[in-house]
């Protein structure tokens, strides 16, 4: 038994090391400020997929990514991990996506891709913390959803078991394949990057890379070191549903909002006090 | 945090000019890079990728080992059912190393290792004791694989090498209760039945002793007493349960490296190499790579140490200033940068000699050496035989006294445990002691102060070109090797060997302060980028106090008062 397995990834700019200068003039990001990463949550994701795959060895892990050429570098990371192949979505035709066109864009590629058993993502990536893409992805396709989930426990060829965080606790649920399933942040870590595979794949690009690069060992005997790259030409889409057009979020400010320590509480560090506070961090949404 | 990318003074390391020999010969001019994926395609490639593993290495230091320290500190291995079981943080380390790959690196491709030269192995080395030094010990005891590569045959290579890439650790039973400094004493009783060989009898202080692949030092030849009737070992510690762990022992520091008394029943082993060769050739072979490991591990040691206490000098406010502003604390600091950079700066140039003479030898498995090859092979080995002691000594000492420091800087929090300056503390004092105490190092290292190996390599470097700014360092130093060469001769010309072995110490001393000070001006004078030009100044004018006290001691000594000291 194997399976084909998309998870999506998507890069972006590090919020953890937020500075004065992440939010520009016109209250929107200052990408170029924050160092880019592989969206957290969809590490989790990939994970989840590469142990599917550690029990099922014939199954195919798919990264997919939607952004400009430089998220090839995300694609890489994850052939390092253990992914199996790379597709970069990019081109002009997808910038100003909110998540409605993202998702739709992404169904369309997946949908190229072949058949899929599962598409698993994060739950929601760093930057706009919607939480949309992989439910909306999952309409599209006509598949069912598990999201906020922390473990698959099991795979069989026609369901998924999984383990999904809810507010108080924990429920298991069953789903049948196709799904898409999204993973939360409390989900196992994902595994380090392989030497030899990172070795192997260091040079793995796209086409536009390629164009650019220097050195470039793509040949026949290492076709492997390809990442594909689809423009909007490659998927079979309805052009008003791509891009800023196919965009109906519209933001209407940015605030770029710094923590300052106005008031402070002072409390001592008995059993009492300590479980006040925390009834009233949890009660003000601050924790949980 | 990246204990490999934070750490610029590494990187700089890989760019030393002998590094391109070195992978041009491990790597026999990049022949097989059509045979692996993974294998380089020229030298620029091989570094690349040296660099990269490293990275990863230095994120799961960074992240997970050294987050797990304090734990696997407290909880440490448990004996259960005769069994070691690590601790929880332990497993995870292992684990996450096992998955990035990176065990057996720098064993041949065709075992499934890297292939990596000493140089970005050592380098591990010291970036997973940063994270843990206890943990260190079992990431290095993959040393065993290089042994097994060196001397077993094909099958028993075929057999255990490639579990060793896989994640099997290993461990190296050489010490018995009455057998620890005098290894000559060993007993253990290896006896052969039916072309089988089995061992029976105890090991005492063995390093992550219920390690699944064992290298055994056991007494072949019955009814001899010294090294000619040892013969080594592989044993298989993985299904018969032969081999029992008696007790962990309590130790001060690197607790979470499991140190067994072990019982061997009839356990069942493989002949490594000749017989009788056992302590001559293979342990002392072996032995030389644990020091060049312990050497790693000090100097990771080293790095924490000052990373702690450097940070806390930042933070610490006293009298309206951070505590770094002050110039006792100040220079307690950069004195501890200067031994830390010293000592790196050593591992590093003995582990090129290292890298260049070892790969010579696996060249020679496969083709005779030319002439030219040959003398190469003779001079690096040489080097390298010289340097291991300094290397264990110094760098284990000053790993010490910067672990002593980080708690002094950090004053009364420090004595706490809420700081990590205190494990750092416990973990260096093995450093000293373990894989021959400094005192053997100082035995090792003598006979090149005498037979003016050290001086010869002194001359060497000083002649080599640097940036005028270190002109008058240069002469200072030229000024402390006369005297070095005048302390000498006024020892050697005795002939009194107890004599030499008093002052030995001070001689050595003599000799590695002046070898490290050369290097950091060197790598000042090749670095651009300003890393070690503080450091240069700062450990000669450290340096050249403790050679002229040396000297002065050795200068107005009479001879005929060592009995006072009997």
């Amino acid at each position: 038994m194997s399976f084909n397995i998309v998870v999506l990834a998507k890069q972006v700019p590090d919020t953890h090391n937020v500075g004065k200068d992440a939010m520009k003039a016109d209250g929107t990001v200052n990408r170029a400020a924050l160092p880019a990463i592989f969206n957290p949550e969809d590490l989790n994701a990939l994970e989840q997929a590469l142990r599917i795959k550690d029990k099922f060895p014939g199954t195919t892990v798919s990264l997919l990514s939607m952004g400009p050429v430089r998220a090839a570098k995300i694609l890489r990371e994850g052939l390092y991990r253990g992914a199996d192949k790379g597709y970069l979505l990019s081109g002009r035709e997808f910038a100003g996506s909110d998540s409605l066109a993202t998702s739709y864009a992404l169904s369309c590629a997946i949908k190229k891709m072949g058949k899929v058993d599962m598409i698993i993502c994060g739950r929601q990536a760093i930057d706009g913390d919607t939480a949309q893409t992989g439910p909306q992805v999952a309409e599209k396709m006509g598949f069912p959803q598990i999201t906020y989930t922390e473990e698959i426990l099991d795979v069989t060829k026609k369901a998924i078991t999984v383990k999904r965080r809810v507010e108080r606790g924990v429920e298991v649920l069953k789903g049948k394949l196709p799904i898409v399933i999204t993973v939360n942040g409390t989900a196992a870590p994902c595994r380090p990057r392989n030497a030899k595979r990172l070795m192997k794949y260091k040079y793995a690009k796209t086409a536009t890379e390629r164009q650019t690069s220097g050195t470039d060992y793509i040949d026949e005997d290492h076709s492997y070191l390809i990442l594909n790259e689809w423009g909007a030409n490659d998927i079979d889409h309805d052009p008003k549903w791509l891009g800023l057009g196919g965009s109906p979020t519209k933001v209407k400010s940015i605030q770029s909002v710094v923590f300052t320590a106005k008031e402070s509480k002072k409390i001592t560090a008995d059993d009492v006090e300590i479980e006040e506070m925390m009834k009233e961090l949890i009660a003000n949404h601050t924790i949980g | 945090m990246n204990f490999y990318t934070d750490n610029p003074a590494l990187k700089f390391q890989l760019s030393h000019p002998l590094m391109q020999k070195i992978v041009a010969l491990r790597e026999r001019n990049c022949s097989e890079k059509d045979k692996y994926d993974y294998a380089p395609q020229d030298f620029e490639d091989a570094v690349d990728n040296y660099d990269k593993v490293l990275e990863i290495i230095g994120e799961i230091s960074g992240e997970l080992i050294a987050s797990n320290a304090e734990s696997v500190d407290k909880e440490g291995p448990q004996v259960i059912s005769s069994r070691v079981k690590y601790a929880r943080g332990t497993q995870e380390n292992h684990e996450a190393l096992v998955q990035a790959g990176v065990y057996g690196m720098s064993l041949p491709r065709e075992f499934g290792g890297l292939n990596f030269a000493m140089t970005p192995y050592v380098m591990s080395g010291e970036i997973v004791s940063r994270g843990d030094a206890g943990f260190a010990n079992i990431w290095g005891l993959q040393d065993c694989a290089e042994t097994i590569a060196e001397f077993a045959d094909e099958e028993v290579k075929a057999e255990f090498l490639p579990r060793v890439t896989l994640g099997e650790t290993c461990s190296m039973d050489l010490t018995e209760p009455d057998a620890g400094s005098d290894l000559q004493a060993v007993q253990l009783r290896a006896t052969e039945k039916d072309g089988k060989w089995y061992l029976n009898g105890v090991k005492r202080f063995i390093t992550n002793g219920d390690a699944q692949i064992k290298l055994v030092l056991a007494r072949s030849e019955e009814g001899t007493v010294d090294a000619r009737g040892l013969s080594y070992f592989v044993a298989d510690n993985q299904f018969d349960h032969t081999i029992k762990v008696r007790r962990i022992e309590n130790k001060l520091g690197i607790k979470g490296s499991p140190t067994c008394e072990l019982v061997f029943t009839n356990t069942p082993a493989k002949l490594v190499g000749t017989r009788r060769l056992g302590l001559i050739k293979y342990v002392m072979s072996l032995m030389n790579g644990a020091r060049l490991g312990v050497g790693a591990q000090s100097v990771g040691v080293s790095e924490a140490a000052y990373q702690e206490a450097i940070n806390y000098a930042n933070d610490r406010k006293q009298f309206g200033k951070a505590i770094i502003e002050f110039p006792a604390v100040y220079e307690m600091l950069s004195l501890m940068k200067a031994k830390l950079d010293a000592s790196r700066a050593l591992l590093y140039e003995t582990t090129r000699f290292v890298d260049v003479y070892k790969a010579y030898e696996g060249i020679e498995q496969e083709r005779k050496l030319t002439p030219e090859e040959r003398a190469e092979y003779k001079e690096f080995s040489r080097l390298a035989d010289a340097f291991t002691p300094l290397v264990k000594m110094f760098a284990s000492e000053f790993a010490n006294q910067n672990a002593y420091d980080s708690i002094q800087v950090h004053g009364g929090s420090g004595f706490m445990k809420d700081y990590a300056c205190e494990r750092i503390y416990r973990d260096a004092r093995i450093l000293t002691i373990y894989e021959g105490t400094t005192q053997l190092q100082v035995v090792a290292a003598i006979r090149y102060i005498t037979t003016g190996s050290y001086l010869k390599k002194i001359r060497e470097y000083e002649q080599m070109a640097i940036k005028p700014e270190f002109q008058n360092l240069r002469k200072r130093l030229i000024s402390m090797t006369t005297l070095l060469e005048s302390a000498v001769k006024r020892v050697d010309e005795l002939k009194n060997q107890d004599y030499l072995d008093f002052q030995a110490r001070r001689l050595v001393e003599m000799a590695g302060h002046i070898i490290m000070c050369y290097l950091l001006i060197l790598d000042a004078s090749r670095d651009d980028k300003d890393l070690f030009r503080k450091s240069a100044e700062v450990y000669l004018n450290y340096a050249e106090v403790e050679v002229r006290k040396n000297a002065t001691f050795i200068k107005q000594f009479n001879p005929e008062s060592l009995d006072v000291y009997r």
